[in-house]
């Protein structure tokens, strides 16, 4: 069979995908390391060391992209994995209108990150804004909400999870639907609560569940542009700003270099957090 | 029955936060889409006393001579041109990653899953589109919007394949199948159903893409449904009302697929991510 593997397999199925793959994908990748030492013109290029980095480190504007991003990834990754977990859990349970509360809470996913923007600015319109509007009919001023520096940033991060919690619940409402349910009949049979349930069997049995969400959270918190942009675009003055949005803003200017050291900078990040968080995460798993 | 009573209270306490939270700024958008120019001024949830819905979406069609029309055929020329090349792509790719076991499948293997959490190298992508003339146009975005699925596919269908038995293989090569005959044949018939998961899921996302647009298709020409509703938006300001129709109007496709393939969509974002 091993003449048969490399004749019924062939290689030349790659050839496609490769084409595409390493075109749009992997030569920009490698490119971009080259790049984000130039100044570049998209015609031209001249070789400047690590200016463009040194830029990024020091201008004020740009370096709180790093900040903010990190707030950001750590804000909407945490909040996702406890309220999924929390429906997932609640929603295993045998309660009458379970398959609807999951379309329900699902459903902002198939909205596009724009229309999600543009809702959730008119909701947080400082005077005219729904949720203002219920505030103050029930006597608290309600805050800008994205007007204020201090919680625009919060605001967005919110708006983040109301959209993408539908998605971390249900990968834990497949994980806990995984659980062999002996385990649950076990601890009945010693008078556990419904408590000691989610303590000690649906929270530890979870754990693969609990990986994949905060790697997939935390990536996609990081990598945030669509949803800043089109509801701060990086306001009040640059306190909401974001690598990505940064990135975008240097390209609009022309500033191609600084654009691809951003990338390159993001690069890194993802690799410095996510490769450890990985091996941590599934280390964890293994112990267990 | 105690715990009865209990367990209601505590249901119809969760359906209505779940309401509130997720039903009001839904129905918010179709209140608010149908809403007069004058009603649209005050941003509440009261349905409007003489709702204007086919006025406002006609509105939002004509704008600047009929740009929503050319968006929404664009956009489903690039969600379906990228859902055609990425399944033919990714699921011969897919094939020889699961059944063969060899460095240079490692090799793909690590490619490919650092494309799922690799940020795009966007500028440098548009270089090389540039360099092949393909920056700005429709052929060029279709492409760029599968390379940046195919890491997700592929997966999916890797996954699926290892549920088919290597037997088949081996039966059809006895029976003198060339590989390629083997896969268009008996391979990939058989994957039919993550085949139309991809679909659905790539679908939605592609549609609902903004950021890939507004990177390679700058200028008004090739429009997509997401940028011209970015456009609007600076456009109209504060006319809600012609804002939230639009929005009605752009959701529609994706609605009417969640509606149908509920099931479809779930499980397979549900084996992407666990796979990853």
């Amino acid at each position: 069979m091993t003449t048969g593997t490399s004749k019924l397999y062939s290689y030349r199925f790659f050839i496609p995908a490769g084409i595409i793959y390493l075109l749009f994908f992997i030569a920009p990748t490698f490119l971009s390391f080259f790049f984000s030492l130039t100044i570049w013109t998209l015609s031209d290029w001249k070789f400047t060391g690590l200016d463009n980095f040194k830029i990024f480190m020091t201008e004020p504007s740009l370096v709180i992209g790093f900040k903010n991003s990190l707030i950001y990834a750590v804000l909407t990754c945490g909040l996702k994995v406890v309220f999924g977990f929390l429906l997932a859990a609640f929603l295993t349970t045998d309660i009458k209108t379970r398959g609807f509360l999951r379309s329900l809470i699902y459903f902002p996913n198939i909205l596009s990150t724009i229309a999600v923007g543009i809702i959730f600015s008119s909701l947080m319109h400082p005077s005219q804004g729904l949720i203002n509007l219920v505030l103050k009919a029930a006597g608290i001023p309600g805050p800008d909400w994205l007007g204020d520096p201090k919680i625009a940033l919060l605001s967005v991060a919110l708006v983040d999870v109301w959209k993408g919690v539908g998605i971390a619940m249900t990968i834990f409402i497949a994980g806990i639907q995984a659980i062999p349910p002996h385990y649950y009949e076990a601890i009945m049979i010693d008078g556990g609560s419904a408590f000691h349930k989610l303590r000690y069997i649906t929270f530890p049995l979870s754990r693969s569940s609990f990986n994949s969400v905060i790697m997939l959270a935390f990536i996609g918190g990081i990598r945030t542009f669509d949803l800043i942009w089109v509801m701060t675009k990086g306001g009040p003055g640059f306190t909401t700003d974001l690598i990505a949005s940064i990135i975008y803003k240097q390209f609009q200017g022309g500033f191609y270099g600084i654009a691809t050291a951003g990338n390159v900078l993001l690069f890194i990040l993802i690799s410095i957090i996510a490769i450890p968080l990985y091996k941590q995460l599934t280390r964890v798993e293994v112990n267990l | 029955m105690k715990r009865r009573g209990i367990r209601i209270v505590v249901e119809s306490i969760a359906v209505f936060f779940a309401l509130v939270i997720f039903g009001i700024p839904l129905s918010y958008v179709v209140t608010n889409a149908g809403k007069t120019p004058a009603e649209a001024a005050t941003m509440t949830i009261q349905p409007s006393t003489t709702p204007q819905y086919v006025q406002n979406f006609s509105v939002v069609i004509k704008e600047y001579d009929y740009t929503l029309l050319r968006a929404f055929l664009n956009s489903f020329i690039i969600t379906v041109f990228s859902i055609l090349v990425l399944i033919a792509v990714s699921s011969m790719a897919g094939f020889v990653m699961e059944r063969r076991k060899s460095r240079t499948v490692s090799w793909v293997n690590f490619l490919v899953l650092a494309g799922l959490m690799v940020p795009p190298a966007v500028v440098p992508t548009i270089w090389i589109l540039k360099l092949i003339g393909l920056y700005k146009t429709l052929t060029g975005l279709v492409l760029v919007e599968a390379a940046l699925s195919f890491p997700f596919s592929v997966l999916l269908y890797r996954g699926y394949l290892g549920a088919i038995p290597r037997e088949l293989d081996e039966a059809s090569f006895v029976d003198g199948c060339s590989s390629f005959r083997l896969f268009i044949d008996v391979i990939f018939p058989l994957m039919k159903p993550v085949t139309a998961t991809i679909a659905v899921i790539t679908a939605i996302t592609i549609f609902n893409d903004f950021v890939n647009p507004l990177y390679f298709l700058p200028g008004s020409k090739n429009v997509t449904v997401q940028l011209t509703l970015y456009n609007f938006m600076s456009m109209y300001l504060t006319k809600w009302n012609l804002l939230f129709a639009d929005i009605l109007l752009i959701s529609i496709p994706p609605l009417i697929f969640f509606i149908i393939f509920n099931k479809k969509i779930v499980s397979g974002m549900v084996a992407g991510a666990v796979k990853a």
